[in-house]
């Protein structure tokens, strides 16, 4: 590579040059961006197939996370007011998880739900138990929250913990949440419905209470209506 | 430049790690160098996904510089520059969905990076294709070098760990500032300090010989 005009200006920056016509500049930026666009999406066709699996992959590694004594799942959709296996893929879905045991026995739904974080939409799924009719585990599935801040909502060990028997208990009619899930101030929890918020990232903990609450308040209720579907779900 | 001799090939490849370096001598790039240097591996990904970007913008745009007229090189160049991001946001999804969501934000953020910019314009668009892609390499290893530097030392004392292995007893009691953007600048001021004064000392040494 010997390049002896190397550190002088290119010869057609040279000040006898004229003004280029506005139409040499439309196209030159027209041309570029045609083939930025086709760039962009020759890489997003090449890399779809390994995201989608990446993200099915991570998928099913929260669904035994949340769901820990599982051992298969197999997935519901709501169609009308009831719930039914789903066969092949559906993406508009909105889609249960019920986990079973060994013996084949319910022992927990994962559900995913998402709502509005401190940067971005946060999405998460988390895992109710219908035996102690509670959430058993939560894990973030994607999220903008600040580096080392927000995303203690992921690794803050006590944040956690909340989510190992946070009650969402539904009242007689089976209608509603008896005791919304709401947040409190770090160390003031004192009932069995309350998330303890991180400090320093009271927002991301709020969304993640918030999504929360009206999730279970709209999922729970579907779940104990349709407890005996989930129940045969692995025949 | 100052220089009045050109510089060989392997020189303008070194002078982005050292003399050169974006972060410690140009100050170029705050913005991700602050952000997201809380942790080893977050500061080697966001080094590597910048590194990327730069290499490959900085080549396009040494290919297209005779064709893209003066008027419309910088819109140019965002242009070029967003779309190697998107590209890279995209690799970075397929390989690690972890890394993804560790870096969050800051990806989409890259194009904003002013050191890519900056080598695009005042490198790039003026040298031939293989000069810019060693000046570029040679940037980004050293932007990737000080945010490691940076992710080190706010990682071990912000948690306790390097590169998520237990490094400190577990009674350190780890000082929240450092994975905070104020503990960057602390850190960031630290290292200027130190290299500073290693160069000056450097300095008089050949000013002594």
């Amino acid at each position: 590579m010997s390049n002896d005009t190397t550190h002088t200006p290119p010869p057609a920056a040279a000040p006898a040059v004229a003004q280029p016509s506005s139409l040499r500049m439309v196209f030159t930026m027209a041309g570029l961006g045609l083939f930025c666009g086709i760039l962009i999406v020759l890489t997003f066709q090449l890399t779809l197939p390994t995201i989608k699996m990446n993200k099915a992959r991570a998928l099913e590694k929260a669904i035994f996370e949340v769901v820990p004594a599982a051992s298969t799942k197999t997935t519901f959709k709501l169609a009308g007011n009831r719930l039914e296996p789903l066969a092949g893929e559906d993406e508009t879905a909105i889609k249960y998880y019920a986990g079973y045991d060994e013996d084949g026995r319910l022992v927990g739904i994962a559900l995913e739900a998402a709502g509005q974080g401190f940067q971005d939409i946060v999405s998460i799924l988390y895992g109710y138990s219908p035996e102690c009719k509670c959430v058993i585990g939560m894990t973030v599935l994607a999220s903008k929250e600040t580096p080392g801040l927000g995303t203690k909502i992921e690794t803050d060990p006590d944040f956690v913990a909340n989510f190992e028997a946070l009650s969402a208990e539904l009242t007689a009619d089976g209608k509603r949440i008896a005791h919304p899930i709401t947040l409190v101030k770090p160390g003031e929890k004192s009932n069995a419905w309350e998330i303890e918020a991180i400090t320093g990232a009271t927002i991301s903990s709020r969304a993640i209470a918030d999504i929360l609450e009206k999730s279970t308040a709209e999922r729970v209720p579907v779940i104990e209506r349709n407890l005996d579907v989930l129940e045969g779900g692995e025949r | 430049m100052p220089e009045r001799t050109p510089p060989s090939n392997m020189e303008e490849f070194v002078k982005g790690l050292w003399r050169d370096n974006p972060v410690f001598v140009m100050l170029l790039g705050m913005c991700p160098v602050l952000a997201v240097t809380n942790s080893v591996i977050n500061a080697l990904a966001m080094g590597a996904a910048s590194t990327f970007v730069l290499v490959m913008s900085s080549t396009l745009v040494s290919i297209l510089r005779k064709w893209i007229p003066k008027q419309v090189r910088i819109a140019s160049f965002i242009l070029i520059i967003a779309t190697f991001v998107t590209v890279v946001e995209y690799l970075i999804q397929a390989i690690s969905l972890d890394i993804h969501k560790a870096l969050g934000a800051f990806i989409s953020l890259i194009v904003v990076n002013c050191m890519i910019l900056g080598r695009a314009e005042a490198f790039a668009s003026r040298n031939s294709v293989g000069r810019s892609m060693l000046d570029a390499l040679g940037v980004g290893i050293g932007f990737t070098f000080a945010c490691t530097c940076l992710g080190f030392v706010r990682e071990v004392l912000g948690s306790g760990t390097v590169a998520g292995v237990q490094v400190l007893p577990s009674s350190f009691e780890p000082w929240t500032i450092m994975i905070l953007p104020g503990g960057a600048f602390f850190v960031l001021g630290g290292w200027l300090l130190l290299f500073n004064w290693l160069r000056e000392r450097r300095r008089n040494k050949v000013g002594l010989v």
